[in-house]
């Protein structure tokens, strides 16, 4: 009870900040610069692998301009760039396919594959990742074998030090790696990782397993599975957690990075902050209903039919970064809290063993790190303390002090 | 002279699997291994949690087969605790889980399995002309009107094809065997082919919204919880579920116009190994049932699928199916134990002892001993083979009329007799027969929702005591994913799990011997097969395929002389 309490005078007190959205014209036009040098300079490269032409397949797949820059400016804001970069980034998209991809899969289900070939945007996202030159993928590659393999041999040394290294899964390092092999020579999965590591411009590691360790980690991680970022070292890594991550962020990195030639800004566990700078519960559009104090309070009751708030049903959006409540999933059409579900915190660490349960936080078994709601990534720098932290607190006491009767099962 | 062939990786899979081979002086596999290379410990993982949370988890045992693994957790539990759930909830998880059918025969037909029959390059010698006509013709097999038949649209895509080679580096059509003489379709038939290879790739996202309509995303939808779905207010919503017909309307066209007249096509031009039995294997076929028909207690009601076991390809005789009799043996799987258990009683217990001989590099399997992450899963002491195809053989079998129907209108309209089943083809074939079985009931199941709804029925869960049913229970759910027989067992004591087993399509088809030598399926459908050029597996890769592996996998070949030719890797996820 003591701990509760504490913790809810910790939300009254802890510091505040935002991530910065506006940063000023200066750096704007600094940037802006850059990006164009940058530009300028990709265009005079042949293209890599893919030499179709972005604007001619636009046209191919009757998508007019003025639908291309509505991609363009959601985009935009997307990555979080004042709208006088539209220009450019329609100009990066041109140019994507100078940037070579290799995408591996380690200790995973295959699920951010299944993801990235759904990609969100109507047409516009598809024909963006058509224009990607997407040398190694081994879901959908028409090579097998020592085919596969040359393809990757090839790919490596044609795009030495140009590549982004995509990695799918977890690492296993229990037993000597030996949990997942890959390839004729039975190499382990950290092996291979290391070996297409070095010669990568960046790595990407999409989806939880391969930021985090995900699914294989949690506990009693029977294999030692690990993410991408403790492996690898002297790379510059880019995590886009969640499970499966959204599509539009893959897509957001590579055109971020054809953009700028620089990899994102980057919160403390390597997440882009144009993606995870934000919390669910800021823009849920169930919001209100916190607000007010509407919650539902069973599966299926009058306040689940009226869109009520799902954080006593065990939402996390109060303690999770990610775009989710702005960019959803499949084109938009729904996502968890949509659905009546709620969150359950997939782009945090650990979240297996810390958030993804039906109850609320404040009446479960498991302790947040620091004892309260309101654990986050950066927790000194972005705890985007608002009145909102307070009413989840101010409600964690009260269904503390409730006593377990109201537990649902909690012991 | 002999010489080593390994495949390695086998792509258009999900996950992680190896396959050895061993070819004779004439190029025909003598013998196959199988083996998943890749272990996470789910089951392990599970132990100790609430039984409420494990769903969620669970599906993530499968990136592709997200819905069904999530569902059957959550039935495990709830056939545990004796819930029995609302209307709207059946029909909406048959929804979910339809959805999930279609989208992944689809994209298994197109985008994993076609490059097996379909050769990307001979599309450019095609006549955009005579191409049409091709289309109308297998269309018209199929009794619909063409998706496409339209000479500029072939001619477009050719185009684009065409540019894609001139540019020399083909990304992921890379390294393909392009050219191999295995490869049977002409030139314009492969045009009709690639066509819908791209028509597909854009319409797939259509059926994967179908299932975030209900389940708030795809993969790994959201919405299904102990007791029943979160998702009431898409119930209530008339025009939620008049979106979600709309699009399975327009998948549903996409099916009986493109994919069953390409099947036709295959079917008839690959007809000679359909007819000799090209990758037949065990033909010991089962299903454990699936899609609830009624709102009768679970395991006591009607299903689309009906439950048996059909050994030797006999169509005259079924065994009912018993759960009873499922154990897994673990003689050449990486763990321990001494004999076979049935899954309530099921250890994952990891002993690792590696690969067998190394030689220049490659590693080979330890076949004598242990040589693969899955383990050997048994029925009534019977080795079987699970899937699309035991789902039509023993349904045909039990003289299920719906079935029977689109089974016996596929083979008379293609002109084929019913022993192509029992092939590498026929394989294909049922899954693409299913596949319009689906289509079909899943709009009489939308409109069922909507009229439920509209009647004013909005429940959506069934109310438990969760302390005094989770004191000491055991459970399972059982149904029929895509991919075939695919079940979790789990025991539940004061609150938590405390044990948690998973046998799934994969772990029945992609097994390793057992102890008894057996074969598992993949490695009894290989044995026979004749390789065109051993440097260019194509034919095992397409038996391999024809299964729509769930592991990632990598195939080697050996000659007899034991000699490896290469490594394939085939890709998949079920690894548990």
């Amino acid at each position: 009870m003591t701990d509760k309490r504490e913790a809810v005078k910790k939300l009254f007190t802890a510091k505040s900040s935002r991530v910065e959205t506006n940063k000023g014209d200066v750096y704007y036009q600094r940037l802006y610069a850059q990006c164009k040098k940058r530009i300028e300079a990709l265009k005079t490269l042949e293209p890599f692998g893919n030499k179709l032409e972005l604007q001619d397949l636009l046209s191919e797949e009757g998508v007019d301009r003025r639908d291309f820059m509505k991609w363009v400016s959601a985009t935009t804001a997307m990555l979080m760039l004042p709208s006088f970069f539209e220009p450019l980034v329609a100009e990066a998209a041109e140019v994507m396919n100078r940037v070579p991809v290799i995408w591996i899969e380690l200790q995973d289900c295959a699920g951010n594959s299944e993801a990235f070939i759904r990609s969100d945007g109507p047409k516009v996202d598809e024909i963006i990742l058509e224009i990607i030159s997407l040398e190694f993928q081994e879901t959908l590659m028409a090579a097998a074998g020592h085919q596969a393999e040359a393809q990757l041999h090839d790919a490596v040394e044609t795009f030495k030090g140009k590549y982004l290294l995509f990695v799918e899964g977890s690492i296993p390092t229990a037993m000597n790696g030996f949990y997942g092999t890959i390839g004729p020579s039975g190499e382990t999965f950290e092996e291979h990782l290391t070996r297409l590591s070095k010669d990568a411009a960046a790595i990407v590691a999409v989806g939880s397993c391969a930021t985090f360790g995900g699914v294989p980690a949690a506990a009693p991680n029977p294999t030692g599975a690990k993410g991408v970022m403790d492996i690898v070292k002297g790379k510059p890594i880019i995590n886009i957690p969640a499970c499966p991550a959204n599509p539009a962020n893959m897509v957001g990195v590579i055109l971020h990075y054809v953009l700028t030639g620089q990899i994102p800004e980057l919160d403390s566990l390597l997440r882009p902050k144009f993606a995870f700078g934000y919390r669910i519960h800021d823009n849920c559009e169930r919001r209100a209903h916190f607000d007010a104090g509407e919650f539902v309070e069973e599966w299926g009751d009058e306040g689940a039919k009226n869109n009520f708030c799902l954080y006593k049903m065990g939402c996390k959006g109060p303690m999770t970064f990610n775009n989710c409540s702005i960019v959803r999933y499949n084109e938009g059409v729904n996502w968890p809290i949509g659905v009546g579900r709620g969150c359950i915190g997939c782009s945090e660490p650990d979240f297996w063993d810390k958030y993804a349960y039906e109850r609320p936080m404040a009446d479960a078994n498991i302790k947040a790190p620091t004892g309260g709601v309101e654990k986050t990534v950066d927790e000194f720098g972005l705890g985007v303390l608002t009145a909102t932290a307070v009413g989840i607190g101010i409600h964690a006491a009260a269904s503390a002090l409730a006593g377990k009767k109201s537990d649902e099962g909690e012991k | 002279m002999s010489k080593h062939i390994v495949v390695d990786p086998i792509t258009r899979i999900e996950g992680h699997l190896r396959i050895e081979a061993v070819i004779d002086d004439n190029n025909t596999i003598v013998d196959a291994y199988s083996s998943s290379t890749m272990f996470r410990g789910i089951e392990t993982i599970l132990k100790g949690r609430d039984p409420r949370d494990c769903g969620l988890l669970a599906m993530r045992i499968c990136g592709v087969c997200t819905g069904t693994h999530y569902q059957r957790s959550i039935e495990a539990v709830e056939h545990a605790f004796g819930v029995t759930i609302p209307k709207n909830v059946r029909l909406v998880r048959n929804l979910i889980q339809g959805a999930l059918y279609l989208h992944d025969h689809v994209v298994h037909f197109y985008h994993l399995h076609a490059l097996d029959w379909v050769d990307i390059t001979s599309a450019l010698e095609a006549d955009p002309k005579k191409t049409a006509v091709e289309a109308r013709k297998w269309a018209n097999v199929a009794g619909e009107y063409p998706w496409t038949d339209s000479e500029s649209e072939f001619a477009q895509v050719q185009e684009r094809v065409a540019k894609f080679v001139k540019q020399g580096r083909l990304g992921i059509f890379g390294n393909g065997y392009w050219g191999n003489k295995h490869y049977k379709l002409t030139p314009e038939q492969n045009l009709i082919g690639v066509t819908h290879y791209l028509q597909a790739l854009d319409l797939q996202r259509d059926a994967a919204k179908m299932m975030a309509i209900f389940g708030g995303k795809n993969p790994h939808p959201q919405s299904i919880v102990v007791g029943g779905v979160t998702c009431v207010q898409d119930i209530q919503n008339p025009a939620r579920i008049a979106l979600f017909k709309d699009l399975l309307m327009k998948f549903r066209k996409f099916i009986k116009q493109a994919y069953l007249p390409d099947v036709y096509m295959a079917g008839t031009m690959y007809a000679d190994e359909a007819l000799d039995g090209t990758g037949g294997g065990l033909k010991n076929y089962m299903a454990y049932g699936g899609f609830r028909l009624d709102d009768n207690p679970m395991y006591k009601g009607a299903m689309l699928f009906p439950s048996g076991i059909v050994l030797d390809g006999d169509l005259s005789k079924v065994i009912d199916f018993d759960p009873e009799k499922i154990a897994e043996d673990v003689t050449h799987a990486w763990y321990k134990g001494d004999k076979p258990l049935h899954p309530f009683d099921g250890v994952t217990d990891p002993e690792y002892t590696g690969f067998g001989k190394k030689e220049n590099g490659i590693a080979y399997l330890d076949t004598k001993h242990k040589y693969s992450w899955i383990k050997s899963p048994i029925y009534d002491d019977n080795r079987v083979e699970v899937g699309p195809l035991a789902r039509m053989v023993v349904g045909v079998a039990r003289g299920d009329k719906r079935i029977g129907e689109y089974v016996t209108r596929f083979l008379k309209n293609g002109n084929l007799p019913t022993k192509v089943l029992f092939s590498t083809v026929g394989r294909t074939a049922a899954r693409a027969i299913e596949t319009e079985m689906m289509a079909d009931i899943m709009v009489e199941w939308t409109d069922e929702l909507a009229r439920n709804a509209a009647a004013g029925d909005l429940s959506t869960w069934t109310e438990f005591d969760f302390d005094k049913v989770s004191e000491n229970a055991k459970g399972y759910g059982l149904e029929e994913a895509p991919r075939g027989a695919l079940g979790h067992w789990v025991r539940i004591e004061n609150g938590k799990v405390v044990n948690y087993q998973a046998v799934v399509p994969s772990t029945w088809n992609a097994a390793p011997r057992d102890y008894k030598e057996r074969k598992g399926a993949y490695e009894a459908s290989l044995i026979g097969i004749k390789v065109a050029d051993p440097e260019q597996p194509l034919e095992i890769l397409r038996t391999v395929h024809s299964f729509d592996p769930c592991i990632a996998c990598a195939v080697h070949i050996v000659d007899t002389k034991g000699k490896e030719l290469g490594v394939y890797k085939v890709d998949t996820s079920c690894s548990i």
